[in-house]
């Protein structure tokens, strides 16, 4: 039987990793190497690795000074890195279970660098909506297990419509995310990652009108992300249709994370990999 | 060289280089004869389709010397996910495609018309081992596995099957015959119990 997976997500920005609220405010939450070996040990099913650095900063003593730091500023050891390829090698080595990577992937060059460093997948999100015969070339490329679309939503409240955005949520594309997803299905996508804009951060569960309907439109596994703020959340997006539930803040901060979620999970019967 | 795996342009080869590393074990990844041939082991990685895979391997100009080793001189082979289909006879992947032939079968698509089956079939899945066979000794526990695909292989001997899990009917996960092993599954991508795979496949 297929085990429902549990996905961290990881925001790297600027040679940190930080959490993030309505794709804005940055906190760190640590090193980019070593939390990915503590969410491989704590059973993660797979892990998301997003690229969200503005610049092309890829150096934390630089990252540090960029966004509200807290307390893991004291042993922070600082990586030298010089690009993001960089710390994809050096996560892969560390990580084997699935990693999917995400950000600035505007080529089949930039796909290819990700995938010989280490990345299994690479998630793709505002390339796709300006050229979407790119998802095409990546899955005949690479193959379509590989490529996850990544699907930015907000729900506007007046209208009680959903759109989609790009560019790390901030333009509206006057997408339906349903006709958008089916389309990103049609054009080679293996996966859908499926964000909520304004449920991230927000701890007020998934936006799960959103995971049904895509879900019901689409036959490609959906990854819900946005909104987790208790464990109960996760059993909603699976019965919501999610095929994964993703979050990122929720597993940050606490130790066994990911373990004790899976503990919870496993005991109202969701059938998770333990 | 303890195990060369084989480069042919298709598929995520540090990966599998990554999990060898963490066993500890010297593996490098060649396109090139010689190293296929001084290797103790041989590892068949690979993704994407079957026709895409065998134009690899045709361009590469490997096959011969593939052939020769496993097929001749009987050295280890492990295929991963893509690379253990290519050892079927046919591959019915957007067409018909000839495979290496070294395990008699066919590679066809996952029945896909039943309730709750997405293809491609995605994430981790337990394996019901088939005793008899090395490769899937050492487990105290049912293995889960991690699976990104959707073909899969039917052989014509049932009893090459290693290991078979549910996805809308069961679906070959693990082969073996002889010295050829198979791995629908990401034994990179395992995590423990893929890793236990691995090193099976070395000391079988």
């Amino acid at each position: 039987m297929l085990r429902p997976r549990l996905i961290p997500v990881l925001l790297y920005k600027d040679g940190i990793l930080v959490r993030s609220k309505s794709f804005s405010f940055h906190q760190s939450t640590g090193d980019p190497v070593e939390q990915v070996v503590r969410f491989t040990e704590w059973k993660s099913d797979e892990l998301i690795y997003l690229d969200i650095s503005r610049d092309n900063l890829y150096n934390s003593d630089q990252g540090m000074s960029t966004v509200g730091s807290t307390s893991s500023k004291r042993e922070h050891e600082a990586y030298h890195t010089e690009n993001f390829a960089s710390v994809v090698k050096a996560i892969a080595k560390q990580c084997n279970i699935p990693l999917t990577v995400g950000g600035k992937i505007r080529t089949l060059e930039d796909v290819q660098i990700r995938l010989k460093n280490g990345a299994d997948k690479v998630s793709i999100n505002s390339m796709a909506f300006e050229r979407p015969e790119f998802i095409t070339e990546a899955a005949e490329k690479f193959g379509t297990q590989c490529i996850v679309a990544s699907v930015d939503v907000k729900l506007d409240e007046t209208t009680n419509r959903h759109e989609v955005y790009i560019s790390n949520g901030k333009v509206a594309t006057g997408l339906n995310p349903v006709t958008w997803c089916r389309r990103l299905e049609e054009l080679g996508a293996g996966e859908i990652l499926l964000q909520s804009i304004d449920r991230d951060g927000g701890a007020k569960g998934y936006d799960l009108t959103l995971i049904k309907k895509v879900t019901e439109a689409v036959s490609i596994p959906v990854i819900a992300l946005g909104g987790v703020g208790n464990n109960q959340h996760f059993v909603e997006g699976l019965e919501a249709g999610a095929s994964a539930v993703a979050a990122a803040n929720i597993f940050h901060f606490t130790e066994q994370s990911v373990i004790k979620v899976k503990e919870y999970l496993s005991s109202v019967g969701v059938h998770v990999r333990l | 060289m303890k195990v060369c795996i084989i480069d042919y342009g298709v598929g995520n080869l540090a990966s599998v280089q990554n999990a060898f590393a963490l066993l500890q074990v010297d593996a490098v990844v060649s396109d090139k004869a010689d190293d296929i041939r001084t290797a103790e082991t041989l590892v068949l990685p690979g993704v994407g389709s079957f026709e895409a895979g065998m134009n690899g391997l045709t361009d590469s100009g490997l096959i011969e010397v593939i052939a020769e080793e496993v097929m001749v001189k009987k050295k280890k082979i492990l295929g991963i996910c893509l690379g253990m289909q290519l050892f079927a006879t046919t591959g019915f992947e957007n067409g018909e495609f000839a495979g290496l032939g070294f395990i008699e079968g066919s590679v066809v698509k996952i029945d896909d018309t039943k309730e709750n089956i997405r293809l491609p079939h995605i994430g981790w899945n337990d394996v019901t081992v088939v005793n008899g066979h090395c490769i899937g000794k050492g487990f105290k526990n049912t293995p889960i596995f991690y699976f990104v695909h959707s073909y899969h292989f039917m052989p014509k001997d049932i009893g090459v099957v290693a290991g078979y899990c549910d996805y809308g009917g069961e679906v070959v996960a693990m082969m073996q015959k002889e010295n050829i092993f198979g791995a629908q599954f990401h034994p990179e991508k395992s995590h423990i119990d893929g890793l236990q795979i691995l090193r099976n496949f070395l000391s079988c």
